[in-house]
């Protein structure tokens, strides 16, 4: 009973990590109906960033509150600047051209992030995996029997961050100005234009806000971890765009649960059976999802024009 | 589409640069430059040996090694550990009156380079004797050529057990990657007195796969029990699950027999979720990047390695002293090793009755209570060095001898 206690608390720790990633996909994919592709490994751009922050800062400054903030700040902002970045010069000059040529370019970007940060020259990192500074000082903060059931402060830290993100987001998308611009750009972005929003505009806030929420992400999942290297991006992004389809891409809160479900479905499987199933059982889970409910539990199917 | 095509161009030349990286040559080894800068296959000069004198009154030995490419640190310190080897023995009047020369190959860190420089060293260079590689997969490629040759070759410190069977001109000096499972069974029993040992075990790799399978085995038969056998897989970062589980079974220690680019997270996440036990390895933990990895968390931890610098045994120290003045540098396991390979040679050519190829083959196989750096050498009948491994212990940045384990 204890064990099935603490998988379920390491579970949900893994799945709020997922959701902050699967909200960027699911935020890209509502507004312009493209898979970022890149997200995973903007994410580890950020971890990287926050990384040298980190370091820079010293040991002392590092686990103060304004160290910490400092840390997210900039990893967040750096990103915002990056997926600005990465939108205005790689997705936007193919934004009329068929989506799949942009799904192409979202791989390529995502290739050229994650091999070009194993170069080992200059201020790029290197290929070898690195441990992440105890930006957080681990502290056990709910503790049952003899140590059956242990909650840490990083866990609930970031259970917390991310069910505020996702009141947030879901508040900015159905609550505000730039929400219902957001929402006319997914609809029809030829005809909001028309109707006099910055498409343009609303597109790039939209990919800086993403990137921003995919560095928080990769900053909580390198605290909680540890272990950060330029290729983690590709296999968190992964499974997180799997969470996102789970739960209805497009879909803010479907999007968190399906990262829960995922993460609590993975932990038990390597808890209870072997890690090796655990890829073979979220991907099986995802088909049975799609076979089921094609939209994702939350998704509606909308028929597509041809 | 105008616009796609210079993008699309520019993503793969970043993503091919990316790639071509890894087979870049290092610039650290003089072989490595020079071989970089011609862009083919060249003889490298022996630092310190000036040019290979031809003709009679020299034996020519022949080395592949990864002097370039991704695994260009351990070319280079098995090369160095050659190198004093042969210094040493022409010191001392070389082997049957003649002097001894080698011709080393670079093979780029690449198999299929590695065959071809085997194939110019029987057929070209006529060398009698062939040393290296330090990985695996080179030293199969290299196998196949020089067994097909009849020319004898000994790897120093490629461990998978496929590489001897290739045939029985292949050598090693080796220990295979099980015994290693072997040694840290017994040192667990009889130095840690431990009752109770649980494994966590990298189910993607081979090496740990092997080595769990020999210490389950043996650590049973010594009368330990082995509480649950966990696994994850290459690659992960989360362990929690798998060490909640062993923790309920309270063991004294864990079996981890996987890379120090894993182990260390291992070991922070097996402290947080209150498993203070010590943890247990083999020689993938052999990097300084364990010490950043697992932090305080790894510190009185144990592994089993092929050599330690701080083993107290003068022959050991003689050549760390010796290595050092040369070189001007600690040498690590694959030096040691790489010096042990050659003086085995250099002992087995003072022994054949000539310099053919069965002759020196056979002279190998000899081989016997051999006094090396790393280990006393034994060969068996397989080829395999049958040799003590030592144990070192886990401490500030850096590691402590323990022990060694012999067979």
């Amino acid at each position: 009973m204890a064990q099935l206690l603490q998988h379920l608390i390491n579970g949900l720790a893994a799945g709020t990590i997922y959701a902050l990633v699967a909200l960027g996909y699911t935020m890209v994919y509502g507004v312009l109906k493209l898979i970022n592709f890149a997200h995973g490994d903007v994410m580890m751009v950020g971890v990287y960033m926050g990384y040298a922050t980190a370091f820079a800062l010293g040991r002392e400054v590092r686990s103060s509150l304004v160290g910490v903030a400092l840390i997210f700040a900039v990893a967040m902002l750096g990103c915002a600047l990056l997926g600005f970045l990465i939108e205005r010069f790689a997705y936007r000059p193919l934004r009329e051209k068929p989506r799949l040529t942009a799904l192409i370019t979202a791989i390529g970007i995502s290739f050229a992030l994650s091999y070009g940060f194993q170069l080992d020259i200059g201020f790029l990192p290197g290929a070898s995996p690195r441990a992440f500074p105890e930006v957080i000082e681990p502290r056990e903060w709910i503790i049952i029997g003899d140590r059956d059931v242990v909650v840490w402060n990083w866990q609930v830290i970031s259970f917390l961050i991310a069910v505020v993100l996702m009141v947030g987001l879901q508040y900015l998308v159905f609550r505000t100005r730039f929400g219902r611009a957001m929402r006319a750009v997914s609809w029809d972005h030829r005809v909001a234009a028309l109707m006099g929003i910055p498409t343009d505009r609303v597109i790039a806030l939209t990919f800086m806000l993403s990137s921003a929420l995919a560095a928080g992400a990769g900053l909580l999942y390198a605290i909680k971890d540890t272990s950060v290297s330029p290729l983690m991006g590709l296999y968190v992004g992964l499974k997180a765009f799997v969470a996102a389809v789970i739960g209805g891409i497009g879909h803010v809160p479907g999007a968190v649960v399906g990262a829960l479900v995922l993460g609590l479905v993975e932990e038990f499987v390597v808890g209870y059976a072997a890690s090796t199933w655990r890829d073979a059982v979220a991907f099986g889970f995802l088909i049975l999802v799609l076979l089921v409910k094609p939209g994702g539990l939350f998704g509606r199917v909308a028929a597509e024009k041809v | 589409m105008r616009r796609l095509a210079p993008m699309l161009l520019a993503a793969l030349a970043v993503f091919a640069a990316a790639c071509e990286k890894k087979t870049q040559p290092a610039p650290s080894g003089e072989g490595g430059s020079q071989t970089a800068q011609q862009g083919q296959q060249k003889p490298a000069t022996p630092p310190g040996g000036g040019e290979v004198p031809a003709g009679s009154d020299v034996i020519l030995l022949g080395e592949v090694g990864a002097l370039s490419g991704g695994q260009a640190t351990f070319g280079i310190s098995t090369r160095d550990g050659i190198d004093l080897a042969l210094k040493e023995a022409n010191a001392a009047g070389g082997v049957k009156g003649k002097k001894l020369a080698v011709r080393v190959y670079d093979n780029q860190s690449k198999p299929e380079e590695a065959a071809q420089a085997t194939t110019r060293l029987v057929t070209q260079d006529k060398v009698v004797l062939i040393l290296g590689d330090v990985a695996s997969s080179n030293s199969l490629a290299m196998a196949e050529k020089a067994q097909t040759a009849g020319v004898p070759m000994i790897t120093p410190s490629s461990t998978n057990p496929k590489v001897t069977e290739t045939g029985d001109y292949i050598f090693r000096v080796c220990f295979i990657d099980p015994f290693q499972g072997f040694v840290m069974a017994k040192f667990a029993r009889a130095n840690l007195k431990l009752n109770k040992v649980a494994v966590l075990q990298d189910n993607k790799s081979a090496y740990s796969i092997g080595l769990t399978d020999v210490f389950t085995r043996k650590f049973t038969e010594m009368g330990g029990k082995i509480t649950t056998t966990e696994s994850f897989s290459q690659g992960d970062t989360d362990y929690r699950a798998q060490l909640t589980a062993i923790r309920k079974t309270q063991p004294d220690a864990i079996y981890v027999p996987g890379y120090y680019s894993e182990v260390g997270v291992i070991a922070r996440q097996a402290r947080e979720v209150g498993l203070r036990v010590p943890l247990l390895g083999g020689d993938g933990w052999d990097s300084s990047k364990l010490f950043e990895l697992g932090g305080s968390a790894i510190q009185g931890s144990y592994f089993s390695n092929h050599y330690s610098p701080d083993n107290p045994d003068p022959k050991v120290q003689k050549f760390i002293a010796d290595y050092k003045a040369a070189y001007g540098s600690v040498p690590d396991a694959l030096a040691a090793l790489g010096y042990d390979a050659a003086r085995v040679a250099i002992a087995a050519l003072e022994r054949a009755k000539d310099l053919s190829g069965p002759a020196v083959r056979d002279a190998i196989a000899q081989t016997k209570d051999f006094p090396g750096v790393a280990g006393t050498i034994t060969l068996d009948d397989k080829h395999n060095a049958v040799k003590s491994a030592v144990v070192l212990k886990v401490g500030d940045g850096k590691t402590e001898y323990v022990t060694t384990v012999n067979p």
